[in-house]
């Protein structure tokens, strides 16, 4: 037990130290890197407590993807240039208010979930079903996903698409003069559409039309 | 002392698994040369050690001894974590994967998304050594895997899907033993067609290696990389190959079965029969290689989220149903 408490506190030093580095650095890059060592961090910890699923897919979803994209944003944007100011200069100090309410938000919100959590369990009924140990935590999480909260999974995945299109549709622009390549013509060509044979007179010679 | 007991047992364990893998990168990387020169009538590298068998530890050592250079303009931490995080992440991988029914370091429950989460971390050590390098080629050749990998990893989740329907389990082992009466080569025969050409953009290769393109990027993220960590970023590239190739073997060719149950057979140790299928892979990955010419980057974009994508998500609804319609889905 010792050691699984040493590498608990060790991988919650990390997460909360490198959180913290995610607003206190200069360097944007450097705080999408912080970020990750964040994700990964927690991924541990989610291992750690036995949700090895959660873990994976957060690693996988949140790691491999989404901060990946991050990334390619922050350095395609250039704002590795501009200089990320912490509590110092005006422009920043207007919004802290605004973080601080938010983040008291969260917090009052994750104190409601621990605090029912941790008085009322029986509230909680899906804890019966996960704590079965004879199947493993990817089963017991899909046979839960796919059947109690098939509608909650499917409005979530809506979401998603509309997110999606919204996206697709803000960003897109219709280009003239792109010429775009076909598969389909280049392979159909015939002999007789690419290939003309002319007579060429001396001296004349010929004119082609394009 | 039973603590240390059991972590020297361990670092043992770890030390008989990871001393090969590095030696058979740098054996892959002499087949790699050979495969590549005997395409193109070449003898290619024979002449330190038997059929030339030495050549990698000659570059190794060359490398070694080279300098180490870092550009003064760049961000020196990344630079030299970069090499770091591409070896580590091709090296942690090896963890899981089973080389008999016994004989494997980390028998998880979620073996194979750890595989795919490990190779989906894999295009961090190219960006960070593209970013960091602070120049205009390594720069488009880590934008350029970026994006690469990302678009091809999608495809790759998918074939992992139809697999795990016919298994049930998201244990590498399970899946092997899942496959004892039929290779899922056969039944899934597309999505292994798929999935080896998805390997060979996950991983860099010809003819996908854009974000490495000498003819246009010089030598892509690894320009301004010298010595040493030039030589991790190298072994990193060819241990990832290796990792697909065993997941490919895992997933479709049956890992470490026989292919055959009967006499003869059964006495090669399963390890020979996982590795035999590694090295075949190996081949034709190196085949492709030698004769199929380099993509245009949107080809290459096409055909991911155009072509493989669509593909797969149908082949997926192909074999839910056929499984369903025919009772056969995996329940424990």
């Amino acid at each position: 037990m010792i050691a699984h408490a040493i590498f608990f506190y060790t991988f919650s030093l990390i997460a909360i130290v490198s959180a913290i580095m995610v607003t206190a650095s200069k360097n944007t890059v450097h705080s999408v890197f912080f970020l990750i060592l964040d994700f990964i961090s927690i991924s541990c910890l989610f291992i750690m407590i036995g949700a090895e699923f959660l873990g994976m897919i957060m690693l996988i979803v949140y790691v491999g993807a989404v901060a990946v994209l991050f990334l390619f944003v922050v350095m395609m944007l250039n704002v590795a240039q501009q200089k990320n100011q912490w509590f110092a200069g005006q422009q920043s100090s207007r919004h802290i208010p605004v973080g601080l309410i938010i983040s008291m938000l969260i917090f009052f919100e994750i104190i409601i979930v621990i605090g029912g959590w941790k008085y009322k369990p029986e509230i909680f009924d899906i804890n019966n079903s996960i704590n079965q140990t004879s199947i493993s935590n990817t089963h017991s999480l899909g046979q839960i996903l796919y059947t109690d909260y098939i509608h909650v999974f499917q409005i979530s995945g809506m979401i998603l698409l509309v997110a999606m299109v919204g996206a697709i549709v803000l960003t897109f622009r219709q280009r003239s003069g792109v010429k775009r390549q076909s598969y389909i013509k280049q392979i159909s060509r015939e002999r007789a559409q690419g290939v003309e044979v002319l007579e060429v007179q001396s001296n004349k010679g010929v004119k082609i039309d394009d | 002392m039973e603590y240390l007991s059991i972590v020297f047992q361990e670092v043992y364990k770890i030390l008989f698994l990871l001393v090969p893998v590095l030696v058979s990168v740098a054996m892959i990387v002499w087949l790699d040369r050979r495969v590549w020169a005997f395409v193109q009538k070449r003898q290619g590298p024979n002449v330190v050690g038997p059929f030339g068998l030495l050549q990698s530890l000659a570059d190794a050592l060359k490398y070694i001894f080279k300098e180490i250079i870092i550009p003064s303009s760049s961000n020196k931490v990344i630079f030299i974590l970069a090499p770091i995080v591409t070896m580590t992440l091709a090296l942690i991988a090896w963890a899981v994967i089973p080389f008999s029914a016994t004989q494997v370091l980390a028998d998880i429950n979620v073996g194979i998304l750890y595989l795919f989460a490990v190779s989906s971390l894999g295009v961090y050590g190219i960006i960070m050594g593209g970013w960091a390098s602070n120049s205009k080629y390594p720069f488009l050749g880590a934008i350029r895997s970026a994006a690469q990998m990302v678009s091809y990893e999608v495809s790759i989740g998918v074939i992992i899907i139809n697999v795990l329907l016919c298994v049930g389990s998201l244990n590498l082992n399970d899946i092997v033993i899942a496959q004892q009466n039929m290779w899922f080569v056969i039944p899934l025969f597309p999505m292994f067609v798929i999935f080896f050409i998805s390997a060979l953009a996950e991983t860099n290769r010809p003819p996908f290696d854009l974000p490495e393109a000498e003819a246009e990027l010089v030598a892509g993220y690894q320009t301004e990389y010298s010595g040493m960590m030039y030589a991790m970023f190298w072994l990193g590239e060819y241990a990832n190959i290796l990792l697909m190739c065993a997941m490919g073997a895992i997933l479709f060719l049956g890992g470490w079965m026989s292919p055959i149950d009967v006499y003869p057979f059964t006495l090669i140790p399963n390890a020979i029969w996982l590795i035999l299928k590694i090295l075949l892979l190996f081949i034709l990955f190196a085949l492709v290689k030698a004769i199929v010419p380099r993509y245009r980057y949107d080809q290459l974009m096409k055909l991911g989220w155009k072509v493989f994508l669509p593909l797969s998500l149908i082949w997926v609804v192909l074999t839910a149903s056929y499984l369903f319609y025919f009772n056969l889905l995996p329940v424990n």
